[in-house]
């Protein structure tokens, strides 16, 4: 079971692998900051690291809103539909 | 003669030879079909064939171009693929819906008329109801009947909007739809009622997640996408579903946040992606129309994928629910793995398949200046790693160990699902390879360092986002209420209560009528009755005075 085995190293070296997607991370809005892509459609194209945040903001806003969403108004118990 | 063989020909007539074999010569022919199926496709060359009349009209059952062999090429493949996922199963059944419902798919997309479309629509509809209730449980029994109806109406909205179509146009042709009032909005709407278009999607997410493991491959794979290329073919740049594709695509994330049953997620993410693809028709530019083709076709590879790994799960596991599951990375690392790729892929990442075509929509929305389409694609694309490619995984494979031990998925469901894998991969690499197939030319580089770099900051931030919220983010024992609500509980009710003032009105009219009966009854009595006036017995004394009154009166006629 080689591909298990592998998986299980990579688990047991996740501070490791934490770490590296960490440095993955900087280098990335690193890099978008360096190089320019040469669109100006929008307002925000030029502005480095930009896709960092929008990703960011966007999953925090998702997860919110749909739990939000969930609570308020539309989650029902599981057997909500067979009475 | 045949200078042309209907690939749904070769696929229809063939379903029905299956139960006629057994054992290893039935999968052998299992696979023989769409493998014939799918050499047929490669092989037709542009045209019209097929062509006749019927009642003046001219149907054509076999229009062939560029637009039309992107669906069916990518059809074929995925019919291979999914044979090969359900060659374990003996029942014959679904085999034989498999194949009519594909062979019913590969119709719709070359009819080259609306009559012909028509036939195969609703072909699809009842034979894809079979992949549901072969499943066999009282939920998939109800998600199917619901699912059956759902198409059935939308069948005739679809064909009421035909025949008006043809009394305003004249014509059958089935080319870009005009704008000719009612016939306009009501095919459209029976397309999009196909295309899982919000508020018309919830057939999809009830009734797919209760399909068997098999079958959903199938579901996936053509009911939306064969929606998506009649909305490709009659209603490019109707600017409307630009604006319903983008709601789409984010409709289905919020949903796919609520979810807890792995196969309803993977749905509500089709919904998702189908998003893409009717905003990218409403946009209707070149590169917009070849982005929803394009991504039509890698969509139904890695989602077909995606379900192929989350139905293993199902298959190895018994169970569906990502409160239920967890841990499994040991027991099933190559499902695991393939998945993944499958989540890559649907995610948009460089090198797998969906990065060379979303970002065409994406782009398209850009080149369009459109601002406010472009951030909701985007944040619909962050939503789509945090699901598909974070939430599933991460609480079926790893997270808390749910204590199931079960075995690796058998080889031909591993097969399937490298196929399909190895396909992803291979697009997302070479995506030259998929644009040559696309209708018109595509001018548009895909691997430029700002749509990388923007995908990977997009996508790796999104991860940052799930890491942070890790704990309000996992699975929940609940169901969440859609659109179908409507028909699973205020219109029963609405039917019951109906039922119940028909049945109260009619123990009120049959009272008053008994009560007018009884008057009448009584009157009668009070006549007839045994003391009554004309019933009342007379005395003999009286009724001698009476017979001598007449005998005198006789006498008396007698004389005069």
């Amino acid at each position: 079971m080689t591909v298990g085995r592998f998986l299980e190293i990579m688990v047991e070296n996740r501070r490791t692998l934490r770490r590296v997607t960490y440095v993955v991370l900087a280098l990335i809005v690193l890099l978008d900051v360096l190089i320019p892509t040469g669109y100006g459609r929008f307002p925000w194209d030029g502005i480095g690291g930009f896709g960092a945040v929008y990703g960011f903001v966007s999953s925090v806003l998702i997860i919110v809103v749909s739990k939000a969403l969930g609570y308020a108004l539309l989650y029902r118990s599981e057997n909500y539909y067979d009475d | 003669m045949f200078d042309w063989v209907h690939p749904s020909f070769v696929l229809i007539l063939g379903a029905l030879l299956i139960p006629a074999f057994a054992g290893r010569w039935r999968q052998a022919y299992l696979l023989l079909l769409p493998a014939a199926a799918l050499a047929v496709t490669l092989s037709v060359p542009h045209g019209t064939f097929g062509t006749f009349q019927v009642l003046g009209m001219d149907l054509t059952v076999g229009r062939v171009d560029a637009l039309s062999l992107v669906f069916a090429y990518v059809f074929g493949v995925m019919l291979v693929i999914g044979t090969i996922y359900a060659l374990h199963l003996e029942e014959a059944l679904q085999h034989v819906a498999a194949f009519i419902y594909a062979g019913s798919a590969l119709g719709v997309v070359f009819a080259g008329d609306l009559i012909t479309l028509y036939v195969f629509w609703e072909a699809m509809a009842f034979s894809s109801v079979l992949l549901i209730w072969c499943r066999r449980d009282p939920a998939s029994w109800g998600a199917g009947w619901r699912y059956v109806l759902v198409h059935a109406a939308g069948g005739v909205v679809l064909l009421a909007g035909i025949v008006l179509y043809y009394n305003e146009t004249n014509s059958i042709q089935f080319g870009a739809i005009q704008n000719v009032g009612p016939a306009f909005y009501l095919i459209l709407i029976g397309f999009m009622i196909n295309a899982a278009v919000p508020p018309l999607h919830a057939w999809l997410t009830d009734a797919y997640p209760e399909a068997t493991v098999t079958g959903a491959i199938f579901l996936s794979a053509l009911t939306t996408k064969t929606a998506v290329y009649t909305l490709i073919r009659g209603y490019p740049g109707t600017e409307m579903l630009v604006w319903f594709g983008a709601v789409m695509a984010i409709y289905g994330v919020v949903y796919a946040v609520l979810a807890n049953d792995i196969r309803r997620l993977l749905a509500y993410h089709i919904i998702s992606q189908v998003g893409y693809m009717v905003a990218g028709v409403g946009m209707g530019t070149a590169i917009a129309l070849n982005g929803s083709a394009s991504h039509a076709f890698t969509h139904i590879l890695y989602k077909g994928l995606l379900f192929m790994g989350a139905g293993a799960v199902i298959h190895m596991t018994g169970r569906s629910k990502l409160t239920e599951l967890g841990g499994l990375y040991r027991w099933m690392p190559i499902t695991f793995l393939l998945y993944m790729v499958g989540a890559f892929s649907i995610s948009a990442f460089p090198l797998f398949s969906g990065f060379v075509s979303k970002t065409m929509v994406v782009e398209a929305a850009a080149v369009d200046g459109r601002a406010g389409i472009w951030l909701m694609l985007s944040l619909a694309s962050a939503g789509t790693f945090l699901h598909t490619g974070l939430k599933l995984p991460y609480f079926t494979f790893m997270g808390k160990d749910s204590g199931l031990r079960p075995r690796e998925a058998p080889l031909n469901m591993l097969v399937a699902m490298g196929l399909a894998a190895f396909l992803c991969v291979f697009i997302g690499v070479y995506p030259d390879w998929l644009y040559a197939l696309m209708p018109t030319e595509v001018h548009y580089q895909a691997y430029t360092a700002g749509h990388v770099l923007w995908e990977l900051q997009l996508l790796l931030f999104t991860g940052v986002g799930f890491f942070v919220l890790l704990k309000h983010v996992g699975g929940e024992s609940k169901i969440s209420i859609d659109t179908d609500w409507i028909y699973r509980r205020p219109l029963p009710a609405l039917v019951r209560l109906l039922i119940s003032a028909a049945r109260s009105m009619q123990t009120m009219v049959s009272a008053r009528a008994l009560r007018h009966m009884e008057q009448f009854l009584n009157r009668v009595f009070h006549f007839h009755g045994p003391d009554s006036i004309l019933a009342r017995s007379w005395s003999t004394g009286t009724t001698v005075l009476w017979v001598v009154l007449l005998l005198m009166l006789y006498l008396l006629f007698y004389y005069f």
